[in-house]
């Protein structure tokens, strides 16, 4: 694992004759530095603009690119190789990523809402492009030429005489430490190399080898292994409980207690399990009954003080008066992140500084939470990022590695591993926000729809940290934090509201956010936040409205919608799935359509679906499912294609099967036998993904574009097989069954 | 202390009988391969192979394992010599997180060695045990029947793994 | 005294009159066949409660293949005569019952006599039937009729002889099949009343769950005392039910319902089939039935009640740490290291495995199911919140589950032990071909665990 790194800029080296500055951490510590003057350069560089704080080359022509972004499973690494090579010039095995690390990366804030392509990515394509000219320029001066005669290749620049001088020659002093230009000259796309083409992903070799690949497998020396107990519920107390026995467990070296905060710390790893077992055993906590009515979500929700905005409003008023009005109500419950990997992390305690090893998505505001809690400086507190199971937004990893960080306070010097339960995870983890929207339309003569409502009510959708109220272990600790103020997350990108916008043209559209400060359920970001379920809302709403107009789904659609893009996607999916009008699925069977842009702003996808659902049980199938994304310019085609498959599946489960349940006092969804997602049997037979390219235009990112389009297609070939419109989040086979009977 | 034989070779152990095999691999023999998804035999991450069948290790004591073979991802290939399995999850790039995939790896191999030409449905029907968040479904799919088809032309034999092709850059889909 | 030529004539006479007798006996006529029914015909209501009752009477458990099409026929039924495959009941004009009048559709049900005259076997239960009513029996075909029609031929019968000669039925008919065995009883109540008539007739609960004699038939006069089906044990569901926690109605409402019961467990093998069925029925039927059957299994006496309140106050208590070995360290270390992390964890089902003190299986008159259970686990339900418990068939030995199970019996029940574990347990692997995940290896089997 990554050792203590010491590099400052007067860690010179010599090579090639001249100094060499590899790196200097002013850049990466830009946090503390005020942004230069406008005009910004792209990307993630406008906050952070020296250019090495992205890119080193070394004498020997090794070359080193920074992101503050984390892996998350989702591929980018392989992408940013590719970028970096692309723009330098060099072949993608010569370059080496280094990802989110609080000694060595830029502050890039989380990584989260698909905008890692977009903020990292543009940093690193700019600043390679920029690096590059810069050795260029160096080799004109050296070679007394021209920067027009040169050309670069294979990590040299090539004069044309065929003289070549390798990077590592060329890099001098601080050649690089300095401020980004707000225009790169980035290549020209038709000359990809790297670029658009599929490349194998680097971290995949060691995942399906049993390389040490997850900070599930770090083993330091001395490490030991710890376990938290977590309360029952929410706000439980911890009366007291019985230590003697514990301690004298194999293997227990300390019982860690600060509050409601307990954790027990054993030399192997299943000796802290057992420990665990018989402390929460020992343990007595006195509980409260807060949690809301279940079977009344919606009630709770929309009952709840509410702050209001009217995020959009379009009027016009000689639009033509409405021939038919029709209303629904869409609900969507608290939804868990459900990572297959319990949260982990790694800390240890040494001369007054903290390190933790985390999954995290925010190196920064991790360590600043941290360091909070332990009450010591942000500088005492390195964070390093790991990559763990995959999260899908804000899951346990930061609660993690908090805890972690307590327990490694108490064991000076001592590495220590913590690990949640299963249950934990489930049970602890900051949910999905549950979700009401409530949608109003009406119809012209003409079956355009002349007036669109949408209202919604939402917590906001991220408590990620920042401060150390964020954490679990910093609120269950004898002086606690107290979680922070809960604020709804601007627009364009928004949160509760993301995607409430209508992307179509109406003549007559109003938006309104009812942002709920209160938050019964531990909530944060789940991949795609408000989206998911407002593109699910808005979308179903549409094909209400096509029926209700007597349409096609994709004709009324394409009908209402400007955006070439967009209408492209849609096209491309109607043609790939084979998608005619007024054309009949097989019995039993539906057809379902749906369409967004992401955040209005990011990328583009279009889903057409085929659902079988069994009249007899209730139980709905996605067949296949033909996806058409545009995500700007491609940088690893295959990556795009996983994500999109991935996203269309999870939401598949989310939309069918996916619902956090609890009882008055203790969530209840504990596990998978509670908490059934997707499994094998019901896994499509096919999903096709199409990419429309576009070369030289800005990445729109795409972990997330998928989410929402998914449920609303389902959902669409859920009502075109039964003729039931489902509202309510998850479809589950008792609804549908319940539908189909009513 | 007990003797146990993972990939083919003799572990003197030292923990109690009802340890189960999924932390021995990890804490006493420092394997990463099997992985800790729920302890509860739930979602098969953990999975490794023992005598020929796919066995989840969070619920299998080590008391079980007495003259026992266990096989793990480790045993079966390595980054530069993987096994046919192991080249068929990178060929298909089968994986996001990746953390799963162990676990679908090593059923999958037993499947696949009991019955080297299975169908779509028993595959599905073999792998119901493993959960993957991420959906990597389909993926995982197509690299199980790829591996079929590479240990029917390769040496199919899961321990040499001596497998020697050009790079796999070079043979995306 | 009668000259020879006079008994010559009597028994000529006789003879004569068996015969008669026996066609009478054996004989039916075809009923005639009608063009299929379009299905639009039917009215809907009666179509769906059709399909409540075609649940209560969990037609699909035989007359569907796992991964087939719905009551295309085909599925193996095994008796101690040979094997019997169920037929195709989907309106296919050729292979199905699309050429079926309603009359002749309630002469199957009432009398076990196909459309052409041919006596059924009773693997069809239609000793009990007989007792569904007209208007049930319209409900039902109105269903059957409006299915996705599969051709499917039906699958020769492999019975022995005499068996497979299906006159044979008429006698068994003479001797064992009564037609109106349900009768009101005016003393009780509409809801009881309702239960009885479903349990004796549509559901059949007896089919399983009482004894059969040498000749196949339900032993009347020990109903519902427990019997071997499917290579599973169906619990004595009367007065001998094994359960550690006395049944009542509502526990019953529930598990019939759901699944499983937090006090009682989770339905497995057969009875599987019949849960998932009755969670789809109205709730009334399934009150119906749980309230007749809690007087079938009657009340407890006074020490049954105080031993099942003991347990249940103790459910949920139980020590995580290791168990008394009891003179059995190899079971018990086994069950520390495989059931306790679930079973022990103070968590009632779905939220965690049932303590095993409440475990039916355990306190059972032998360890078949417990033995079942433990090599195939608990399936999850795609999509449903359902118990999920890996099976051990693979990792453990007959001897270790024996083991085991040896443990388990002393350790979770006040019965005396088992006798030869071991061979039960060797014998279900044999015979438990569906072990966890796989489809069973002959598809013709029912879906079993
Ligand atoms: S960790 Fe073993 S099944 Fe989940
Ligand atoms: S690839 Fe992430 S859980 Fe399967």
């Amino acid at each position: 694992m990554n050792g203590p790194v010491s590099l400052n800029r007067r860690s010179v080296l010599a090579g090639g004759g001249a100094l060499i500055v590899s790196f200097s951490l002013r850049g990466a510590f830009a946090q503390d530095q005020s942004a230069p003057p406008a005009p910004k350069p792209p990307g993630s560089l406008a906050q952070t603009p020296f250019l090495d704080s992205w890119l080193r080359i070394d004498a020997d022509g090794a070359i080193t690119a920074f992101t503050g972004k984390a892996e998350l499973g989702q591929g980018f690494k392989t992408a940013f190789q590719q970028i970096a090579a692309e723009e330098l010039d060099v072949p993608f095995e010569s370059v080496n990523v280094v990802t989110a690390d609080t000694s060595r990366t830029a502050n890039e804030g989380y990584t989260s809402g698909s905008n890692s392509m977009k903020n990292s990515g543009t940093a690193v394509q700019n600043a390679a492009a920029q690096v590059r000219e810069l050795l260029v320029a160096q080799a004109a001066r050296r070679l007394d030429l021209p920067v027009e005669a040169l050309k670069t290749g294979g990590g040299a620049v090539i004069a044309p005489d065929g003289r070549r001088l390798g990077y590592g020659e060329l890099v001098a002093g601080e050649m690089f430490h300095v401020q980004a230009q707000p225009k790169s000259r980035l290549k020209d796309p038709a000359t990809y190399q790297v670029m658009g083409r599929p490349v194998p992903r680097v971290d995949i070799p060691a995942k399906v080898t049993g390389g040490a690949a997850y900070i599930q497998d770090m083993r330091l020396s001395g490490m030991v292994h710890a376990r938290v107990v977590r309360p029952p519920g929410y706000g439980a107390e911890l009366i007291g409980y019985d230590a003697a026995a514990i301690e004298k467990m194999p293997g227990v070296v300390r019982i860690v207690r600060d509050g409601n905060f307990l954790a027990v710390v054993a030399g192997k790893e299943y000796q802290a399990v057992k420990a665990m077992v018989a402390l929460a055993a020992a343990a007595k906590w006195r509980e409260t009954a807060r949690l809301p009515k279940q079977d009344d979500l919606p009630g709770v929700l929309t009952g709840l003080p509410s702050e209001d905005t009217t995020i959009y409003q379009q009027s016009d008023p000689s639009a033509v008066v409405a021939a038919l009005t029709i209303e629904a109500t869409f609900t969507r419950p608290y939804q868990a992140h459900g990572s297959i990997g319990p949260s982990c992390a790694v800390a240890q305690w040494l001369d007054d500084r903290m390190t933790v090893w985390s999954h995290t998505q925010g190196v920064y505001p991790d360590r600043a939470g941290i360091a909070e809690m332990l009450r010591v400086p942000p500088a005492s507190v390195r964070l390093i990022h790991v990559e763990g199971s995959g999260c899908y937004g804000h899951n346990g990893a930061d609660d993690a590695a908090a805890d972690a960080a307590l327990i490694a306070r108490a064991l000076p010097g001592v590495p220590v591993r913590l690990q949640w339960m299963r249950e934990q995870e489930h049970a602890w983890e900051p949910f999905g926000p549950a979700m009401v929207t409530r949608l109003k339309a009406s119809l012209d003569g003409d079956g355009a729809i002349s007036d669109w409502n949408f209202e919604v009510w939402s917590n906001t959708h991220s408590m990620r940290p920042g401060g150390a109220g964020a954490m679990l272990a910093a609120q269950h600790i004898a002086q606690p934090f107290a979680p922070p103020a809960p604020k709804p997350l601007p627009l364009p990108d928004g949160g509760g509201d993301r995607n409430a916008i209508p992307i179509y043209k109406f003549p007559n559209a109003k938006v309104v956010h009812h942002f709920i400060p209160a938050m019964p359920l531990r909530i944060s970001a789940l991949r795609a936040l408000g989206a998911y379920h407002n593109v699910f809302s808005a979308e179903s709403f549409m094909d209400e409205l096509a029926a209700a107009a007597g349409a096609d789904p994709v004709e009324f659609r394409l009908k209402h919608l400007d955006d070439r893009r967009g209408r492209d996607a849609i096209e491309k999916a109607a043609q790939a799935f084979g998608w005619r009008k007024g054309q009949k699925a097989p019995p039993g069977r539906g057809y379902g359509f749906a369409f967004a842009r992401y955040k209005n702003h990011a990328a583009y996808c279009a889903i057409a679906s085929e659902v079988e659902v069994n009249r007899q049980t209730g139980r709905a199938r996605l067949i296949r499912a033909v996806a058409a994304v545009d995500s700007g310019q491609v940088v690893n085609p295959d990556g795009l294609v996983n994500q999109i498959e991935g996203a269309i599946l999870q939401s598949m489960s989310w939309t069918l099967y996916e619902s956090v349940t609890f009882d008055d006092t203790r969530i209840t969804s504990i596990d998978w036998q509670t908490y059934p997602i997707l499994r094998f049997d019901a896994v499509p037979e096919k999903v096709d993904v199409h990419i429309i390219n576009r070369p030289g235009q800005p990445f729109l990112g795409s972990g997330e574009t998928g989410q929402g389009p998914a449920a609303a297609s389902i959902a669409n070939a859920i009502a075109s097989a039964t003729g039931k419109r489902l509202r309510d989040l998850p479809l589950t086979r008792k609804r549908i069954k319940d539908a189909i009977d009513a | 202390m007990m003797t146990l034989k993972v990939n083919g070779q003799d572990h003197q152990v030292d923990a109690d009988p009802d340890t189960p095999l999924l932390y021995v691999l990890r804490d006493d023999l420092k394997l990463n391969a099997a992985k800790f998804g729920c302890g509860l035999g739930q979602c098969g991450s953990c999975t490794v192979i023992v005598d020929g069948k796919a066995v989840l290790s969070c619920v299998t004591p080590l008391l079980l394992l007495e003259g026992k073979k266990v096989t793990t991802l480790e045993g079966l290939g390595s980054i530069e010599a993987p096994a046919p399995i192991q080249r068929a999850f990178i060929e298909e790039q089968a994986a996001q997180c990746g953390y799963c995939i162990a676990g679908m790896m090593m059923r999958a191999q037993a499947l696949l060695q009991r019955n080297p030409k299975p169908t779509d449905e028993q595959i599905r029907a073999e792998l119901e045990i493993n959960l993957c968040r991420c959906g990597t479904h389909m993926r995982i799919l197509r690299a199980v029947h790829r591996a079929g088809r590479l240990m029917q032309t390769a040496d199919a034999s899961p321990a040499k793994g001596s497998i020697q092709e050009g790079s796999i850059q070079g043979s995306m889909p | 005294m009668a000259s020879p030529r006079m008994i010559g004539n009597i028994i000529a006479i006789a003879a004569i009159a068996v015969a008669i007798a026996a066609i009478a006996v054996v004989w039916r006529p075809a009923i005639a066949t009608i063009d299929p029914p379009a299905p639009q015909s039917f009215d809907s209501a009666l179509v769906k409660r059709g399909r409540d009752l075609a649940a209560i009477g969990n037609c699909s458990s035989c007359h569907t293949l796992r991964g087939e099409k719905d009551f295309a026929g085909g599925v193996a039924v095994p008796t101690p005569f040979g094997t019997v495959y169920s037929s195709n009941i989907t309106p296919d004009p050729e292979t199905g019952i699309g050429r079926w009048s309603e009359a002749a559709f309630r002469r199957a049900m009432q009398s076990g006599i196909d459309r052409d005259g041919r006596h059924l076997y009773p693997t069809f239960p239609y000793d009990h039937f007989t007792n569904v009513s007209d208007q049930d029996n319209r409900a039902l075909y109105a269903y059957l009729m409006t299915r996705q029609p599969a051709h499917a031929p039906a699958r020769e019968n492999q019975l022995s002889f005499p068996f497979n000669q299906r006159v044979l039925v008429a006698g068994w008919k003479l001797l064992f099949l009564r037609h109106g065995t349900y009768q009101v009883d005016p003393e009780q109540s509409a809801e009881w009343n309702h239960g009885a008539y479903l349990v004796e007739g549509l559901a059949h609960c007896g089919s399983c769950h009482t004894p059969r004699n040498a000749l196949g038939a339900e032993k009347a006069r020990v109903p519902f005392a427990g019997a071997d089906v499917d290579n599973w044990h169906a619990y004595a569901i009367n007065n001998q039910s094994p359960a550690p926690v006395p049944w009542n109605a509502e526990a019953l409402f529930e598990y019939l319902r759901r699944g499983w019961h937090s006090e009682h467990g989770v339905a497995r093998g057969p009875m599987a089939e019949v849960v998932r069925n009755l969670s789809e029925v109205p709730a009334s039927d399934v009150r119906a039935i749980a309230t007749y059957m809690a007087d079938m299994f009657g009340a407890p006496t006074a020490e049954r009640k105080r031993r099942g309140d003991e347990l249940l106050a103790q459910a949920g208590s139980r020590s995580p740490q290791a168990p008394p070995a009891n003179g059995n360290a190899a079971g018990a270390s086994l069950y520390a290291a495989t059931c306790a992390p679930c079973h022990a964890a103070g968590r009632a089902p779905p939220y965690g495995g049932i303590d095993l003190a409440l475990s039916t299986a355990l306190s059972a008159p032998d360890a078949r199911n417990a033995a079942n259970i433990v090599l195939s686990g608990i399936r999850p339900e795609q999509g449903e919140a359902s118990p999920i418990m890996p099976g051990f068939a693979d990792s453990m030995s007959d001897d270790q589950i024996a083991a085991l199970l040896n443990y388990l019996r002393a350790q979770f029940s006040h019965r005396p032990p088992w006798t030869d574990v071991t061979g039960t347990v060797r014998d279900a692997r044999r015979t438990q071909t569906v072990s966890l995940p796989n489809p069973p290896a002959d598809t013709t089997q029912r879906d079993k665990p």
